[in-house]
């Protein structure tokens, strides 16, 4: 390197060590980089709803209105009364499930909020058509979805008035993550390294169920 | 020997000398790896047909591929796994490959509904809630800001999910092939707040994508803070469309479903959002029927890549044994390697770099003289976590929580080099 060349260096160095002009100009910490986003920008994005209802918008919609979204846009996949067609989730029934060998998730037996399957039904269904619902059939839809689960009666009209009302079912199903306290015994212990158990059996094997898909037909791979 | 055809109908040659005898031998729906073709007119003392005459030319390949011979190399999926090809997974080809950086275009797939195709010139990414200053910032705005590179591990939480009642995918591709490591470029998500101005009651920040998903997830803010980062960026390139090109959240260490692809906004708050991802979907069901939420750091693991289902043992003799290992609560200190399913352990050496919540990559060097064994691989982080046997893990989980399986794998090599998914007890 060239003594000019690594006194340029040397000077770029000690610019980079300096503070950023932007923050010795303006006294609010920041680089200046972007801009403010407006209003009318935010509100368009804007689609997120928490458990106390904070986010959702305005509008209402029935159990009666809801059935007749329900049926022409969602239950092709999840089944007229929510028991899925085919390989699609299943959003209703399934109570009393969560402990047995085959728990069944839906929005009856596990979602613990309403705002957790309104916000989703928000931003991500029908399925291909995202974010194509009014505010009104999207109240309607997940009021038909809340009839289904027998969460609400008939008559129900869901909005933002009637939000506080909705009470899940599996709101008391979960806990904060434990596994520093239940999980301890994993940590800490000097493993054995021999002589640490009796002789070993196999006692199950994948070739058993033959589930492994066969890499032989092309169609498998995913490029 | 006869020549035979290997599954993958390549014939085999007559001089080839293989330790495996033909089809039989090999594992049904198993890759067939590199069964290559011999052709003795391009071998000593004959002079190649690639050694005589001229190949392309430079620019002939202006984004270079991998070689042909090795297009069995795939990312591949589980038809009966999802329902369909836009909300489901493809996993590592991990038995094919070395050192510890995952090539890009193998990096596992996970998609809500399908890859968002977005053009940069219309990227936003919008930072607002609890900020003094709601912002907007194009592709370009991000790439002003200062960055960093970091080589971090992605496992998704449902990695091993499919494990929990016993073995059933017969390959590592499958049973923990929803795991990749590779170098990121971008910002920390710290100078994005500091940008944005942060209000003194926040405490949780909301991303989501801008895909037909828009997948959203809630994060503490000490984690923002920490390590996270917005990346454009993986292995010096451009993020691929299937990684959420043309930015997406990095959030070292924790599950993969919290590392928003294609990302348009971050919303700061006050409490989490509890979205159907963090509370139907990524909490950990018990047997009790009670669930474990924001279990978000992924515990260590390992498994052994080489020999597995789709990698069998090809000849007796001197055979290495290697695999990667990671832990989201920091760097690896130690894998052990056991040949006996677990009565005795030897340490691995571990090669390569050891990063902070990133793979690590091990080897263990045996002569091989044709026994069954049981090969298993442990590996302990620097919290001084161990990873745990399936069934002390099943102890205190069950077999509901579908997330988290970091049980210890075992892999049957048997006497003629093919090896098998097992569990042992």
């Amino acid at each position: 390197m060239s003594r000019s060349v690594s006194a340029l260096v040397a000077l770029l160095m000690l610019a980079l060590a300096a503070p950023a002009p932007a923050q010795t100009k303006n006294s609010k910490p920041g680089l200046g980089i972007g801009r403010v986003a407006t209003p009318a920008e935010i509100a368009g994005w804007d689609i997120d709803v928490r458990p106390d209802g904070q986010g959702a918008p305005t509008g209402s919609g029935s159990v009666k209105a809801g059935e007749e979204i329900y049926m022409s846009k969602c239950a092709a996949c999840h089944g007229e009364f929510g028991e899925s067609a085919g390989r699609w989730p299943q959003v209703a029934q399934g109570k009393g499930t969560l402990a047995s060998h085959d728990p069944v998730k839906t929005v009856g037996s596990y979602y613990p909020y309403l705002s957790s399957v309104f916000d989703y039904v928000r931003r991500a269904m029908p399925f291909g058509d995202a974010q194509s619902l009014s505010n009104d059939e999207l109240y309607a839809v997940v009021a038909y979805l809340l009839f289904l689960n027998d969460i609400v009666d008939d008559k129900f009209v869901l909005s933002k008035e009637t939000w506080s009302k909705v009470k899940m079912p599996n709101a008391g199903g979960f806990f904060e993550d434990d596994r520093a306290t239940s999980e301890r015994s994993f940590w800490g212990r000097n493993p054995c390294m021999s002589n640490c158990r009796p002789a070993v059996k196999i006692l199950n094997r994948a070739r058993v169920l033959d589930v492994t898909p066969d890499e032989k037909k092309p169609g498998h791979g995913v490029d | 020997m006869s020549k035979s055809k290997d599954p993958q109908g390549i014939e085999k040659g007559t001089s080839r000398r293989r330790f495996l005898t033909g089809a039989a031998g090999l594992v049904a729906g198993s890759a067939a790896p590199r069964a290559l073709a011999d052709n003795a007119k391009n071998q000593p003392p004959n002079v190649a047909d690639w050694t005589r005459s001229l190949g392309d030319g430079v620019a002939v390949r202006p984004y270079g591929n991998p070689s042909k011979f090795e297009k069995h190399i795939i990312r591949r999926d589980v038809q009966w796994l999802t329902a369909s090809r836009e909300s489901s997974v493809s996993f590592t080809p991990l038995h094919e490959l070395d050192g510890i950086i995952t090539p890009s275009g193998l990096c596992f797939e996970r998609h809500h509904s399908g890859i968002a195709e977005i053009d940069p010139a219309d990227y936003r990414l919008m930072l607002h809630g609890l900020v003094d200053k709601p912002l907007m910032l194009t592709l370009d705005d991000l790439k002003r800001f200062p960055r960093v590179n970091k080589i971090y591990f992605l496992e998704c939480a449902a990695n091993s999910g499919m494990e929990w009642r016993g073995a059933q995918l017969n390959g590592c591709q499958y049973t923990h092939g929803m795991v990749h490591c590779v170098e990121y470029t971008g910002v920390p998500l710290k100078a994005l707040l500091a940008e944005a101005g942060l209000k003194t009651n926040a405490k949780w920040i909301m991303a989501e994508g801008g895909d037909a998903a828009a997948m959203n997830r809630s994060i503490p803010l000490s984690k923002a803070l920490d390590d996270c980062l917005v990346a454009y960026r993986m292995n010096g390139e451009m993020l691929r469309p299937e990684q959420g090109y043309p930015a997406r959240l990095v959030v070292p260490g924790w599950e993969g479903n919290i590392w928003v692809k294609w990302l348009r906004r971050l919303k700061i708050g006050d409490q989490p959002w509890e979205t159907r991802e963090e509370t139907a979907k990524y909490t950990d069901l018990l047997a009790d029927g009670k669930a474990r939420k924001h279990t978000f750091v992924m515990d260590a693991k390992s498994v052994i890549t080489s020999p597995s289902p789709q990698a069998p043992v090809r000849q007796k003799g001197f055979t290495v044994i290697t695999g990667l290992a990671w832990s989201g609560r920091g760097k690896i200190k130690r894998v052990d390697v056991s040949l006996d399913g677990g009565k005795n352990w030897r340490a691995a050496r571990i090669d390569g770099l050891v990063l902070d919540k990133a793979c690590v990559r091990f080897y263990y060097e045996h002569e091989w003289n044709g026994e069954a064994l049981l090969l298993q691989s442990r590996a302990i982080d620097e919290s001084g976590y161990v990873q745990p046997g399936k069934d002390a893990l099943r102890k205190i989980r069950g077999v509901n929580s579908i997330y988290h399986n970091n049980g210890i794998q075992t892999w049957h090599l048997k006497p003629d080099g093919e090896v098998e998914n097992v569990e042992v007890g």
